[in-house]
């Protein structure tokens, strides 16, 4: 164990998931806190709940609603009149917001929402995928993945940090697997308040609803003016991608934490494989890299943390001198037969000279167990496409034959 | 790292288990992790539940298909479920029953240990409630994890009286194991 490894779990304690985050959500000072239970979202809200009877939450006002088209609703009001908002959800909860997203977004609100990930139904299935917020893509809202406990509550207040930035100022999903994440229990350093207020200021809007100072948020923008609101939106995309990196590097400098800004890159340097996933399953890809390279197997793994905005750059720079490259989905575009990591990392290569393979999984669909074997296969097969070319473009991963 | 799968049934605290276990071990100066496997729990259903505790931060997600250890809350779950499933040739399967451990036919090469959490728990706690008994014996048999830690683990989580009685049944269901030296 290194020294600062040491130093790092004095400061820890052994919580659930769900709590870290609720935890970081109340040092994060918010000011109005609107959700509808789901699972497997309902124990961060639970936590939020107690925080708030115990009246250790400041300042805030819990917005009890009737469903998450409510929830969301209610922080639109609640953000444009200053207030530093948050919510979460999961599965078919996100998908009864798809159109207060777009409002949200399109409204320039800030507020930081937790996704649990899950799959959607039908069939009804309560575990994990990233299908629900895979689906939200073009709403334009940041999406950050988180890889363990730890990530999921840092990325919180790396979260409002980005969403509020004045050059920025869109709304951010903070993703976590549900279940995989948010009912773990594992060590974790909650976020001290004193450092989360030196990392996070209040947040100071740059419009705001003031009957003194009467102004409309969402109004009718006729066909004039609605394609400036759409330009100034992919801008403040395009500037997130920076703040994404420098909230990252700014919460080091003060938690000591890093993850990676954009991306996070484990064992590509040499890589001749290289993996891309986003979530938890990174950490199952890291044992099975560091198992496969004592075989010599030079495999590496390209974290995806930003989806929105994506990281196309970054993306290229680091798979530049790879010779296979293996996208993981959680998700699948039915009608393509492909996952949205895959066909954007292989959209931002098509006008380059890089002509790397690039192959795709999609793996672990309602909650199917993602094991170290069937990483292990997934990286044979790159293997033979080394020596042979791509066979299958695409594919599902683990399918039951004998249930077909 | 050490792979721990719990088997009980729902309302028998297995989860709750699983967690207290990562908490202690961590007392103890390990890592952990703990999770349930992600049903939709039912009173009385088979319901499982996880650790893993390692020298390193674990990073692994998947579950528990080879354990090194396999704590058995309810004998009854033998005829439902393959419990000894997976578990390592050198591990250890403790099962909460006051037969002898030869009365079990299991397919394992591991060793096979019993103890009357039952008893013991309706003797010191009042209830027929066995979890935390079965992390003391745990305790005592595998030698993997200090007592005091569970103990304290347990205090925690059921402050009072609760977690005094707790923790006297997990200290003689220790003793009951070291005394037998299994």
């Amino acid at each position: 164990m290194t020294s600062k490894e040491k130093l790092e779990m004095e400061k820890m304690v052994v919580v659930e998931g769900s709590y870290a985050v609720a935890h970081a959500v109340k040092v994060c000072r918010p000011n109005v806190i609107s959700a509808y239970p789901i699972t497997p979202q309902t124990h961060i809200v639970e936590g939020l709940s107690q925080f708030m009877a115990d009246g250790e939450i400041p300042n805030c006002e819990y917005i009890n609603v009737e469903s998450e088209f409510s929830a969301l609703s209610a922080l639109v009001g609640s953000s444009a009149v200053g207030a530093r908002c948050y919510s979460a959800t999961t599965s078919q909860g996100l998908e009864l917001m798809h159109e207060v997203l777009f409002n949200v977004s399109g409204m320039r609100l800030p507020i930081v929402m937790t996704v649990v990930n899950r799959a959607v139904s039908a069939p009804i299935n309560i575990w994990n995928d990233q299908q629900d917020s895979i689906s939200q893509r073009d709403t334009g809202w940041i999406q950050l993945y988180a890889e363990n406990l730890q990530e999921a509550a840092d990325m919180i207040a790396q979260a409002y940090k980005i969403a509020e930035d004045k050059e920025v100022l869109l709304p951010a999903m903070v993703c976590m697997d549900g279940f995989i994440l948010s009912h773990v229990y594992e060590p974790v350093i909650l976020l001290e308040q004193e450092l989360t207020d030196k990392y996070l200021p209040p947040y100071e809007p740059l419009y705001k609803l003031d009957p003194k100072k009467p102004m409309t948020f969402g109004a009718l923008a006729d066909p004039n003016y609605y394609t400036e609101f759409r330009y100034l939106q992919q801008k403040a995309m395009e500037n997130a991608l920076k703040k994404i990196e420098s909230a990252a590097n700014e919460f080091y400098e003060i938690f000591g934490r890093y993850y990676g800004g954009l991306i996070d890159e484990y064992q590509t340097e040499d890589a001749d494989i290289i993996l891309m996933a986003m979530g938890s399953i990174a950490g199952t890809i890291k044992d099975t890299i560091d198992n496969l390279r004592q075989n010599g197997v030079k495999v590496g793994l390209l974290k995806v943390r930003a989806f929105r905005p994506f990281p196309a750059e970054a993306i290229r720079k680091t798979i530049k001198d790879a010779k296979v490259v293996v996208v993981l989905d959680k998700n699948i575009s039915l009608g393509l037969n492909e996952g949205a990591l895959f066909t954007e990392t292989k959209s931002c290569l098509y006008n380059t000279k890089n002509r790397v393979p690039v192959v795709g999984y999609m793996i672990g669909h309602g909650g199917r167990d993602i094991r170290m074997c069937t990483i292990e296969k997934i990286i044979s097969e790159a293997q033979e496409i080394m020596k042979s070319g791509i066979k299958i473009e695409s594919q599902f991963t683990d399918v039951r034959e004998e249930l077909i | 790292m050490k792979e721990i799968r719990i088997h009980g049934r729902g309302g028998q605290g297995s989860v709750t288990a699983a967690e207290l276990l990562a908490v202690a071990a961590f007392a103890d100066g390990k890592f952990s992790q703990a999770f349930p496997a992600f049903g939709v729990e039912r009173r009385g259903a088979p319901v499982q539940a996880f650790t893993r505790i390692s020298d390193t931060p674990i990073r692994l997600r998947s579950q528990i298909y080879e354990p090194d250890y396999v704590i058995v809350q309810d004998p009854t779950l033998i005829e439902a479920v393959d419990v000894a499933g997976g578990l390592k040739d050198d591990g250890m399967i403790i099962i909460n029953s006051d037969f002898d451990p030869s009365k079990f036919s299991l397919n394992t090469k591991a060793k096979v240990v019993t103890v009357n959490a039952t008893k013991i728990a309706l003797d010191v706690i009042g209830r027929p409630i066995v979890n935390t008994v079965l992390l003391g014996a745990f305790a005592g048999a595998t030698g993997k994890i200090r007592p005091e830690s569970i103990k304290k683990a347990v205090k925690e989580r059921f402050p009072g009286k609760v977690g005094e009685r707790n923790a006297e049944a997990i200290q003689q269901a220790y003793n009951m194991m070291k005394e037998a030296k299994v």
